[in-house]
């Protein structure tokens, strides 16, 4: 050891006495007010997965209307509520949220903290988070939104559609908004102010770094989201005028103020699955990430970026051939860090030592896919080809690449990877690998006929098409959809079996790299009995290094087999065999 | 050592083979006779026929890109696939291969950029209508997007969305609907209005889409060289009936269009004329 710093190895006493607690409450009424960290990003994994499978059944309603020309199955109002409903859930109440489940578990630990800097606040946006659902959701019993996602004026003014869904749309965002605002601000200060000691800025996790940046996304864009909601609200509730062209306002406006959200919410959804691979890659490739620095700096480039591509969404709309090529050179730009985490991520496989195990399996899956939607984002931001493609199956394609393909891979990974660290006990390879080919196999048979039914002419947001050219290309679509929708119930048998009979993981399981491996699984409510000195991007490396020499120095002291008296052992050590 | 896999040659065959089926049956993927798996719907108009080929350029620009990030991400995982004893070198970072990778990317961005540029006024300024074009008076003006025609000889329709229906309004003031009819071998500009939502015009066939967006008034054009059918539909979601809002672009020969837009124009004529009439005498039925 060559610090004084009381650490696993020299450190004996805990470092605070814990007395006075409030008695524990049992069972749910605990997990429901918890302040745990841990717990609420557990309650926040269950929440998001809820409404995963609730999008997953809309999608696959969907794909059954889509499934035969001309079908019947459905009307063209609840076609229009569904996808409406899919697009909104999958991108407020799962993808950004799960982002948040994972980084309130991982953050404290990884950065050898013993809780969020604002417990209670965090459960706040857990319950807000489940209050917007809530509001979203119950809106189905009178009537649902179904402007889209996108919910454009004048379609969605009270003109044209007066019921309560668009209101109960406008009300459940803002509670998710506030929800995943308060969420950022707590990640924020955590970061910034409760690293453990040595773990600078250059040493933090590369998914803490994905973390903090889209903490700082959020509060750029959803703040701003909220009063473009509040614009609409007002229009729609109390006769303003903001999207109404025949009183002096205007609804591109609109759309410029949706997207300068929508298109920073993108990198949202996207920044945390990519920190996720960046972790998982070289923990299974037994190689230290390629350019630890570069893939920090790209994540603030492209933060920084994406709030100027906004209007590549608009390129349809009236507007002046420089401003079209603005935003066509800003979106290029975004591509080039972009394209800079995948290099980087093939170049960390390079020369590794690759173990198949399934979250790897899963982070690869992220690297292939992504980068086939990372390259259909660049022909759309080439406006005279998005004036054919925009709008069309070819968008709808492009945009699951990303995030199903993408992110929602990248989450899988993540969930194999930390599940040992969260419940104690393996997931299941056989099964996990199932999965895995179910929704790779599933996955590009649903997507990629898609690139194909929007260059023959196929609009997106249709509840029917006839039968010229279209029928082949849905038709596998929909096989696919249910194809993806068998891998993701293994996954989720999985882990139900899982908590259950998996096979006890012990502290650091995939002999990783980074602080919470250093704790037991799943970890105490305070986290770390003794908070590590950090002097590298992988102090569990080095922790383990120095507890590999130590063993041997004492194997050589003593019997020679290791079994000697034990010193210290630091929870982190793998007590198996060689 | 404890969680170290064996070679799991077989994991990464399927791996690969998935790739390739996925990516070969992207090519191959069985459509209708006619349809473009992987390019965009192209008629004989100039407009749609440049955003062809610009599309072309681009979509083999990114595939050389990203068959070569999938060659080198399979080739390691097959390559340097976990084996007994073996260590993998502590690389962390290679600085000219990194800023090396950036320059590229960077170059390759700035390549299409150039590439755009050059086919831009190809697509967006409207060409010379041919010889036996139908010569029309032009009162259009021009905008900062679109020129007018070189030439004297074009044809401007204002068409108008609704839900869930396309109007067309042509310059002897005829009007139809649905189904577009104009002169081969004519420039046809289109002046775009929205008179309730957002609607969005589309002829796949017939060049880019465009939105038609309350308050604004948008232009766009392309030139039918044959004769012939081309459909299309509403590409922005405009309400429930949306995906039942499609249109009908007919091309014919110049003298046809000039038999049929006198007549259309007598047609609508005769029934708005109809239309007052029955209004009058509703009205007055209603007085007495």
């Amino acid at each position: 050891m060559t610090t004084a710093a009381p650490t696993a190895k020299t450190g004996k006493t805990p470092e605070i006495i814990v007395g006075g607690l409030p008695e524990r409450r049992s069972g749910w009424i605990d997990w429901v007010t918890t302040t745990d960290h841990k717990k609420i990003g557990i309650l926040y994994l269950f929440t998001t997965a809820f409404f995963f499978l609730v999008g997953g059944v809309e999608a696959l309603l969907m794909r059954i209307q889509l499934g035969s020309p001309d079908n019947t199955f459905l009307d063209p109002t609840t076609y229009n509520q569904l996808f409406t409903l899919h697009g909104t859930t999958m991108i407020f109440m799962v993808v950004v949220p799960i982002a948040a489940g994972f980084g309130n578990f991982l953050v404290p630990l990884m950065i050898g903290a013993r809780d969020m800097a604002f417990p209670r606040l965090n459960m706040l946006s857990w319950w807000l988070l489940v209050a917007g659902g809530a509001v979203l959701y119950g809106s189905i019993f009178w009537e649902a939104p179904q402007a889209g996602w996108t919910s454009y004026p004048p379609l969605s003014s009270s003109g044209f559609l007066p019921g309560s869904g668009i209101d109960a749309w406008i009300l459940g965002l803002h509670l998710v908004g506030i929800s995943s605002i308060l969420g950022a601000i707590n990640f924020v200060v955590t970061i910034h102010n409760m690293r453990a000691p040595g773990m600078s800025l250059s040493r933090i996790p590369l998914f803490v770094w994905t973390i903090l940046v889209y903490s700082y996304l959020i509060i750029i864009a959803l703040s701003s989201f909220a009063a473009t909601l509040a614009m609409l609200l007002v229009d729609r509730q109390f006769d303003g005028t903001f999207f109404d062209t025949n009183a002096g306002g205007d609804p591109v406006l609109w759309q410029h103020l949706f997207w300068f959200m929508g298109h920073p919410e993108v990198y949202i959804m996207a920044l945390p699955g990519f920190g996720m691979v960046s972790e998982i890659i070289p923990v299974f490739a037994r190689k230290p990430i390629f350019g630890y620095k570069a893939i920090a700096a790209s994540t603030a480039a492209i933060a920084f970026l994406s709030v100027m591509v906004w209007a590549h969404h608009m390129f349809a709309v009236p507007m002046a051939t420089g401003v079209l090529g603005f935003f066509m050179i800003t979106s290029f730009a975004v591509a080039v860090p972009t394209g800079i985490k995948i290099f980087n991520w093939v170049a960390t496989l390079w020369r590794g030592n690759i173990e198949f195990r399934v979250p790897l399996l899963f982070a690869v899956g992220l690297v292939a896919q992504f980068a086939l939607g990372g390259m259909t984002g660049v022909m759309l931001a080439v406006f005279p080809l998005d004036w054919q493609l925009t709008d069309t199956y070819f968008i709808v394609a492009h945009m699951h690449h990303v995030l199903f393909g993408g992110i929602a891979f990248g989450i899988m990974a993540g969930l194999y990877y930390w599940f040992p660290k969260m419940s104690g006990r393996m997931m299941s390879e056989g099964l996990g690998k199932l999965s895995f080919w179910l929704m790779v196999i599933g996955f590009n048979a649903t997507f990629l006929p898609q690139y194909s039914a929007g260059l023959s002419g196929m609009p997106r947001r249709v509840a029917e098409y006839n039968s010229s050219g279209l029928t082949e290309y849905n038709v596998i679509s929909t096989i696919g959809a249910f194809i993806l929708a068998l891998g993701v119930l293994v996954t989720v048998y999985n882990v139900f079996a899982s908590i259950r009979n998996g096979r006890p993981a012990g502290p650091d399981p995939w002999q990783a790299n980074t602080l919470e491996w250093f704790t037991p699984s799943p970890p105490p409510e305070h986290n770390f009995d003794v908070i590590p000195t950090v002097r590298s991007a992988e102090p569990m490396k080095d922790i383990r290094r120095a507890v590999e020499q130590r063993e041997a120095a004492l194997a050589a002291g003593t019997n020679g087999n290791g079994a000697g008296p034990h010193v210290s052992e630091p929870p982190g050590k793998q007590p198996e065999p060689l | 050592m404890r969680g170290r896999a064996k070679p799991r040659a077989a994991t990464v065959a399927l791996l690969v083979a998935t790739a390739t089926l996925t990516t070969a049956g992207f090519f191959w993927l069985p459509g209708a006779a006619g349809a473009n798996v992987l390019t965009p719907e192209a008629g004989p108009s100039p407009n749609a026929e440049k955003i062809n080929e610009l599309y072309k350029i681009v979509l083999y620009i990114g595939l050389a890109v990203i068959g070569t990030v999938w060659a080198f991400l399979f080739y390691s995982l097959f390559r340097f696939r976990a084996r007994r004893g073996r260590e993998a070198p502590q690389i962390s970072g290679n600085a000219s291969l990194e800023l090396g990778w950036t320059a590229a990317a960077a170059a390759i961005v700035a390549v299409i950029t150039v590439i755009t540029y050059i086919y831009l006024d190809d697509i967006t300024h409207p060409v010379a209508s041919g010889p036996e074009a139908v010569a029309e008076a032009r009162d259009q003006f021009a905008t900062i997007n679109q020129p007018p025609p070189p030439g004297d000889k074009s044809l401007d329709i204002q068409v108008s969305g609704q839900q869930f229906l396309w109007r067309y309004q042509y310059p002897n003031q005829a009007v139809s609907f649905h189904e577009m009819v104009v002169p081969r071998d004519t420039t046809v500009t289109l002046t775009l209005k929205a008179n309730d939502v957002i609607h969005s015009w589309w002829i796949p066939e017939l060049g880019g889409k465009l939105d038609a967006v309350p308050g604004y008034e948008n232009k766009t054009w392309f030139k039918a060289t044959e004769t012939g059918t081309f459909e299309g539909q509403c590409a922005e979601l405009c309400g429930a009936g949306h995906y039942a809002m499609t249109a009908k672009v007919t091309v014919v020969e110049p003298a046809a269009y000039q038999a049929w837009v006198e007549n259309q124009k007598e047609e609508f004529e005769e029934g708005q004329r109809l239309a007052q009439e029955q209004r009058r005498q509703i009205e007055a039925e209603l007085a007495q």
